[in-house]
């Protein structure tokens, strides 16, 4: 009983701190302190109410048993995380995207082909790619490159669009100075089109992080050596060993943030000049 | 219209062109080794015909998966298990209940967090976050642990697709809700608009075309979810359970069909909310 009235407890305190945050000016301080409290409040919550209401820990342990999981063993979550992550997922993830950026260049060329591309392409990121998963495992075997291999499919159209549609954001005018300067179709390319484009392509490259993770894991759900995340998950839900699938979520989650935040700070530093970035500058 | 008819024929006929190309290259390994095995010299065309009429072929050429799809779905009755139709509708139904959960999951937080300013703050970047966990990577353990509760069918996969579908929602009609200008608001509020006015009359309108948008994108989102969240289930029923079984037994051609079918209902679904887009816009006036 005690716990689920310190979770009320919890809920009433983190509450109403936002409440008073959220009505002084909004600076850099409250912009952070506010969703931190919600999600320690949060998690404060469950940790009660799980041990209030006595909720088998084979259903939902409590965040301080994922804690402890956590800590004990890093070493397996480590070889999971190089496995599926940095291994699988980055280097789809790279290739993919790069092969997109410059199929999407030389498309742009040739206005014929990008008629046709762009509604294929379109079509084909609205699909549930991740059903190929099965299939480039069959061809590319159980190891990791199978998982980059999904992961090159499923990053390649999204980032194709963008890219594409990047490439014609420059304006006319823009284009007809580099003209009248008499550049190059390389030198425009290089100077004005690419420079223009990098808010769609960023865009693009910042979608794709969470597909990119998202299918590494999946993919080694059709079958993976012994170690990796998606394999981790699997098997320790077959053993109910639901604080370690949980540990895992967490390195997902770790992971997922870390790469999504790495690629919108390049992108800060990139397109600083962009309309979108310019306010938060101050 | 036509400028575009004939660039994209184009590029599928070069897909085919590709794909029965790929099947020769990636099937001919196996045709020669079956051929060496019966002490048999296969001249050029007999390969690629072997390569293009395997059992069990590593890439299936397009009409054996056509051939499948015809006799899956029309050859065989909609109530069979074998039918293609009847996992699809498995699919389908899991696919809609997730969506429509989550498109008013989506608008309902979505107004939460215009109208309010300590759920802007604390909500939002949640939710963004939330999409950078890899959600489809812990559907099994969703549809595990909802299974242990009691709680089995069709309501979990239903709440993976509700996951992955809100999120769209939600950014979209943020967008679209804080759409109209303060021109607008400010006109509303010269005619002593009420709140609840201001917002069935000006907001929820002009937030229509971003809606819509993001509908879209929550369908085809819905739909990986639904297909994912069969997968643990033992490959019991829908769309899914097609592609696991086919990865289990080899059968690349019935995952191919079942890939196919699903592209199929994730265009359609799109087109159909593309269509209720059309109308309602223009008898909005709006489009």
């Amino acid at each position: 009983m005690g716990w689920i009235v310190a979770g009320f407890a919890a809920w009433a305190i983190g509450f109403w701190i936002n409440v008073r945050l959220a009505r002084l000016p909004r600076s850099r301080v409250t912009g952070l302190a506010v969703p931190v409290i919600f999600g320690v409040t949060l998690l404060v919550i469950w940790e009660c109410f799980v041990r209030g209401l006595g909720v088998p820990s084979v259903i939902l342990p409590p965040p301080s048993a994922i804690a402890v999981r956590f800590a004990a063993s890093t070493h397996i979550l480590w070889q999971d995380f190089v496995q599926t992550a940095i291994k699988g997922a980055l280097t789809g993830y790279v290739l993919g995207c790069g092969a997109a950026f410059l199929m999407a260049v030389a498309v742009d060329r040739f206005s014929f082909l990008q008629r046709g591309l762009l509604p294929v392409g379109n079509f084909v990121a609205a699909l549930p790619i991740i059903g190929m998963a099965p299939i480039l495992v069959m061809w590319f075997g159980f190891d990791w490159q199978s998982k980059a291999a999904v992961v090159v499919v499923m990053v390649f159209f999204p980032m194709l669009v963008n890219t594409v549609q990047g490439l014609q954001a420059s304006e006319r005018m823009q284009r007809d100075l580099m003209r009248t300067y008499a550049a190059s179709y390389w030198q425009t390319l290089f100077k004005l089109r690419l420079p223009a484009a990098m808010p769609f392509v960023f865009n693009g490259l910042k979608i794709t992080t969470t597909l990119a993770l998202i299918g590494a894991i999946v993919a080694e759900f059709f079958g993976s050596p012994i170690k990796g995340m998606g394999f981790r998950i699997s098997t320790s839900v077959g053993q109910l060993a639901l604080d370690l699938v949980w540990a895992e979520i967490v390195v997902a989650a770790m992971a997922g943030s870390a790469f999504y935040g790495g690629v919108a700070l390049l992108e800060r530093s990139l397109t600083f000049w962009h309309p979108s970035q310019r306010g938060r500058a101050s | 219209m036509r400028r575009t008819v004939l660039p994209v024929l184009t590029v599928l006929a070069a897909i085919l062109v590709i794909w029965y190309a790929g099947a020769v290259w990636l099937n001919a390994a196996w045709a020669q080794d079956r051929a060496t095995r019966a002490g048999v010299e296969l001249s050029l065309v007999e390969l690629v015909a072997d390569t293009w009429a395997q059992d069990k072929p590593k890439l299936p050429a397009p009409h054996q998966v056509a051939a499948e799809l015809w006799r899956t779905t029309v050859e065989q009755k909609v109530t069979s298990r074998r039918s293609l139709i009847h996992h699809s509708w498995v699919t389908l139904s899991a696919t809609l209940l997730g969506f429509a959960l989550g498109t008013v999951l989506g608008v309902a937080l979505a107004i939460g967090i215009v109208y309010n300013r300590v759920m802007d703050m604390s909500v939002m970047p949640w939710v963004i976050a939330s999409q950078t966990i890899p959600i489809l990577a812990i559907a099994p353990m969703i549809i595990v642990v909802l299974n242990a509760v009691g709680i089995s069918g069709l309501l979990p996969k239903a709440m993976i697709s509700m996951y992955l579908s809100f999120f769209p929602v939600v950014v979209g009609m943020v967008k679209g809700l804080r759409s109209p200008g303060i021109m607008q608001l400010d006109q509303m509020t010269t005619w002593n608009a009420s709140p609840a006015q201001m917002f069935w009359k000006l907001r929820l309108p002009s937030s229509m075309p971003y809606l819509f948008t993001s509908m879209k994108v929550a369908m085809a989102a819905s739909l990986v979810g639904a297909i994912v969240g069969e997968l643990p289930t033992g490959a019991v029923a829908g769309l899914g359970a097609r592609l696991l079984a086919g990865s289990y037994y080899g059968q690349t051609i019935q995952i191919w069909s079942a890939l196919f079918m699903a592209a199929a209902l994730a265009a359609c679904l799109v087109a159909l909310i593309g269509a209720v887009q059309r109308v309602v816009l223009r008898r909005m006036g709006m489009a």
